[in-house]
């Protein structure tokens, strides 16, 4: 009989040990596997957000570690909540998601439709539309500065070629208030693919006997559109905005390539003014407070996504 | 709304969670919102206060 590496190991194991873990209840052993999983977890997730915490009541600036850290209450949150640069950089943030999650509900439930439909090579021009999915957001605003560009850019000499606007003439990343919208194309054009596979799903999970039924009433395509695709593709609809949204709110890599937050402060996202605050002016203590503003709104956000998932498996 | 309302008072999950989501939404409109920079102050505590309450009202019976 061949011995395994665990037979071998099991017979080194010397009698008093062996003994030991023989002895142990089946909770112990799982909590043997789990707490490293645990531990890690506490140190590096649950440690960190209980210090920012405690350090967005203080005066506290990483830059100047000897200084005297002074406990200042509540006033750093009153500093952000009343900051109308802060306040700024979230109406930025807020045109940014808006307009990414219109653009990417509409073009996403529309794609999912039209592929839903039974075609010679869909499965080639699904797996080409999910592409730029694939992308890393690096990549992704890199290459777009490329095509942004003025002077070599593929973008102006588009729009040149449809409006007759020399392509020259503007910048897309520039000032004259089109950066905005950049980082909204940008964004749409990588992310539509995702809110269009998951309406797939949706799509995909309607029963046939549903739309027969309604076919056998007599009810018109539009009819069905509205009242039976519609209502049951809506729960997955709901969960892709609920996870763009967050993960938009969050936005810094592509954005922080892309455009900087500038030209200004034009695309100024609050993850690029959160970075901005702790790690160019040092101020610890308040972008403790800011960052945990943002945690609360993010957190509140994921507890109603949760709630959406649970929904949707439900079905 | 009656359902709502009985569902409130005697502590049923499901009204709860949806004024605790009520909460969220709102903190989150005030927040983001380019008219009214009081609005925006206030906005933390309202989501602050709805997502505590979600917290909560999720470990209420069915």
């Amino acid at each position: 009989m061949t011995q395994t590496p665990i037979d071998r190991l099991a017979r080194a194991t010397p009698p008093t040990l062996s003994r030991k873990v023989r002895g142990l209840s089946d909770r112990a052993i799982a909590w043997i596997f789990v707490a490293p999983t645990i531990f890690l977890l506490l140190a590096i997730n649950i440690f960190p957000l209980i210090w920012t915490v405690r350090l967005s009541f203080t005066n506290f600036a990483a830059n100047k570690p000897n200084a005297e850290v002074k406990w200042v209450g509540l006033r750093n949150y009153e500093r952000v909540l009343t900051d109308e640069g802060i306040w700024a950089s979230m109406t930025t943030t807020a045109h940014f998601l808006i307009w990414t999650l219109f653009f990417q509900v509409v073009i996403g439930f529309t794609l999912a439709w039209l592929i839903n439909r039974k075609f010679r090579g869909n499965d080639l021009l699904t797996t080409l539309i999910v592409l730029p999915m694939m992308l890393s957001p690096a990549v992704v605003g890199n290459f777009w500065t490329f095509l942004y560009q003025p002077q070599i850019g593929l973008v102006n000499y588009v729009v040149e070629l449809f409006t007759g606007t020399p392509a020259s003439s503007f910048s897309m990343l520039g000032p004259g208030g089109l950066a905005p919208w950049a980082i909204v194309i940008v964004d749409t054009w990588m992310w539509t693919p995702f809110v269009m596979l998951i309406c797939l799903a949706g799509l995909r999970s309607i029963p046939d006997y549903i739309y027969e039924a309604a076919e056998i009433d007599r009810a018109s395509k539009w009819r069905q559109f509205w009242t039976i695709t519609v209502p049951m593709v809506l729960p997955f609809l709901m969960l892709a905005v609920l996870f763009r949204g967050i993960e938009n709110f969050k936005m810094f890599d592509m954005v922080a390539l892309l455009t900087g937050g500038g030209p200004g402060n034009e695309t100024l996202l609050t993850s690029i003014d959160l970075k901005r605050e702790a790690f160019e002016k040092w101020r610890t203590g308040y972008s403790s407070a800011y960052a945990i503003i943002l945690f609360v709104t993010v957190f509140g956000l994921a507890s109603i996504y949760v709630k959406a998932l649970n929904k949707v498996k439900e079905r | 709304m009656t359902g709502f309302l009985t569902g409130l008072l005697r502590l049923r999950r499901g009204p709860w969670e949806m004024l605790a989501t009520i909460l969220i939404a709102l903190g989150v409109v005030m927040l983001m919102q380019p008219f009214f920079l009081w609005a925006y102050t206030w906005s933390f505590l309202v989501t602050l206060v709805g997502t505590v309450m979600f917290i909560v009202v999720s470990h209420f019976p069915e």
